[in-house]
């Protein structure tokens, strides 16, 4: 395959399959005569999106969640990395605290949202907290491995090098954990964004969240279908801006080589 | 000192590779080695003297397990000897367990694995050491450059090194423990992971290289055939402890081609030095054990 083919497979699959979910869609409706309240037209979500986001609140609601998901990520990416380093290199501290941090790991942290949300009220602080903890355990997980990572031929190199503690960490431990800390941004976006639409349909009174306990409550399937439209918009987009954030960080590694670069 | 102690518990050879006062630009004297691993002594390394003359070639040979990488990192200045002395140009290398790091700049080191840095290129991988002595840009790069030709690397300073192959990264990597001008160069099997037809011919490109670079070069092999063609003098290392069983000298005139290793004089160091790595081996194996 030509790298040009392969570099626009993607794209072609892409088009592809909405395309084929759409069509199975109105072949659903209509071979099944489904009712709208259940599930409505394509074209009648897509008018509901419209008009979503052309309604009062729509625009207040994204910056809540966008807020959120934010501001609880950032907590996360602090601390995970903080307390990662700091794990990873002391074994003694990470050994005592390996109960503690798979304890934390099984709990389903869903469930603790309700609790959450008595113990730091309805307002945005509680999704905050949410967003954060469900974000928080793999960016920590993937920065200790990080920094138990580090190659121990490199270390000889800087070692023989006679490199200073600084030059170490900026030449090499920074550069090689690097590529496990944006693996754990990849993961830890994607649950920050659950974190913050279930932290506010369970307890809340805005959010993209919120939407969809109302238009659920109102049974306005097309408002329903449409804030998930725009949910899965949402998601992606924080995912690329992770995506690319390691594009431009690493652009060395092995996870970020695609096919233009591969072939030289 | 007497050239030849016997090993009181084998009948092994224990050679003393000392050298007479003041000739030696790097000496090892009684250095001894002992690893604890799970509440198990080894002692790697036996009572060594050793001597090595400016700007003269050595290979260290031996199977594995002889402690001979140990050897190597005990003059790079990675390990410390649990006994005896390092001394480079006089200089001790160790004062109690503080390491002396102006003896450490006159040290290259090429390792078994390239380990370059794979978020820099060939050419910041070739100049870091002279970013960690804070060397500007311009000097970086103008060495960099001058070194990738040296090695006949030029017009890759550019990539990374994952889009090079084995030989070129290993190459890379001789580049940079050269870069700063180190006066000895201290490498571990830096072929050991090359193919045959590349190993032959980073071989004869080291030669010229330590030719050009008036090096003194430390090399450490468990080929023999290799072992022979670059030295001036094999130093064969015995495992168990590990310690000197031989020293062989050869003499054969530089730039030596590989036409070298078919002359008769080759040939037999090579079968002797084979004959004494198959006795070890026997013995070894007596002993019930085989290499860790």
């Amino acid at each position: 395959m030509s790298p040009r083919m392969s570099k626009l497979l993607p794209w072609i699959s892409t088009v592809g399959a909405l395309v084929l979910m759409v069509v199975i869609w109105k072949l659903v409706i209509a071979i099944f005569d489904v009712s709208p309240f259940v599930l409505p037209q394509p074209e009648d979500v897509l008018s509901g999106v419209r008009e979503l986001v052309r309604s009062d609140d729509f625009w207040s609601d994204v910056r809540v969640t966008l807020t959120e998901t934010l501001v609880g990520f950032g907590i996360a990416l602090v601390l995970g990395i903080a307390l990662g380093t700091l794990l990873g290199r002391v074994a003694w501290l990470e050994q005592a605290s390996r109960p503690v941090i798979v304890a934390s790991q099984v709990v389903p942290k869903v469930a603790l949202i309700p609790l959450f949300i008595i113990w730091f009220g309805f307002g945005i602080t509680s999704k905050i907290i949410i967003v954060a903890l469900l974000s928080f355990f793999p960016i920590l997980l993937n920065v200790i491995l990080g920094v138990r990572s580090v190659d121990s031929g490199h270390r000889d190199v800087m070692r023989s090098l006679n490199a200073g503690r600084w030059q170490t960490f900026r030449r090499l431990e920074y550069p090689s954990t690097l590529p496990y800390i944006l693996a754990g941004m990849e993961v830890g976006i994607v649950f920050a964004v659950v974190g913050a639409v279930v932290g506010e349909y369970l307890g809340g009174d805005q959010g993209l969240g919120y939407r969809i306990v109302t238009s659920l409550n109102n049974l306005e399937a097309e408002t329903l279908f449409a804030v998930i439209f725009v949910l899965t918009l949402f998601g992606f987009l924080l995912y690329l801006a992770v995506i690319l954030l390691k594009r431009f960080l690493i652009p060395w590694h092995a996870s970020t080589i695609d096919s233009t670069r591969a072939s030289t | 000192m007497s050239a030849t102690t016997e090993d009181r518990s084998l009948g092994v050879p224990h050679v003393s590779g000392a050298l007479p006062d003041g000739e030696a630009e790097i000496e090892l004297r009684g250095v001894s080695k002992r690893f604890t691993a799970r509440k198990r002594e080894t002692l790697a390394l036996t009572d060594i003297d050793l001597g090595i003359r400016k700007q003269e070639f050595v290979t260290l040979l031996g199977q594995s397990g002889c402690g001979k990488t140990t050897l190597l990192r005990i003059l790079a200045g990675l390990t410390q000897p649990s006994a005896g002395d390092v001394t480079i140009s006089g200089q001790p290398l160790w004062r109690g367990d503080h390491r002396d790091d102006d003896a450490l700049r006159k040290l290259g080191l090429v390792f078994q694995d390239a380990n370059l840095f794979p978020w820099y290129t060939v050419e910041e991988n070739i100049g870091l050491p002279l970013l960690l002595r804070k060397a500007d840009k311009t000097e970086r790069q103008r060495r960099a450059h001058e070194l990738a030709e040296l090695v006949g690397l030029q017009g890759f300073e550019k990539a990374l090194p994952r889009e090079l192959s084995g030989g070129m990264r290993q190459r890379v990597a001789i580049a940079r423990a050269l870069s700063y001008n180190p006066e000895i160069l201290l490498m571990d099997e830096p072929f050991g992971a090359l193919d045959a037809i590349t190993r032959d011919k980073m071989n004869l490109e080291l030669q010229r290289i330590a030719e050009a670079t008036k090096a003194t070069v430390v090399f450490v092999t468990h080929a023999i055939a290799e072992a022979v063609f670059l030295a001036d003098r094999v130093v064969l290392l015995s495992a168990r402890p590990g310690r000197i069983r031989s020293i062989t000298e050869v003499d054969a005139p530089r730039p030596r081609s590989l036409e070298v290793t078919a002359e008769t004089g080759f040939q037999e160091k090579v079968l002797e030095l084979r004959r004494q790595l198959t006795e070890d081996e026997e013995r070894l194996g007596r002993e019930g054990g085989v290499s860790e």
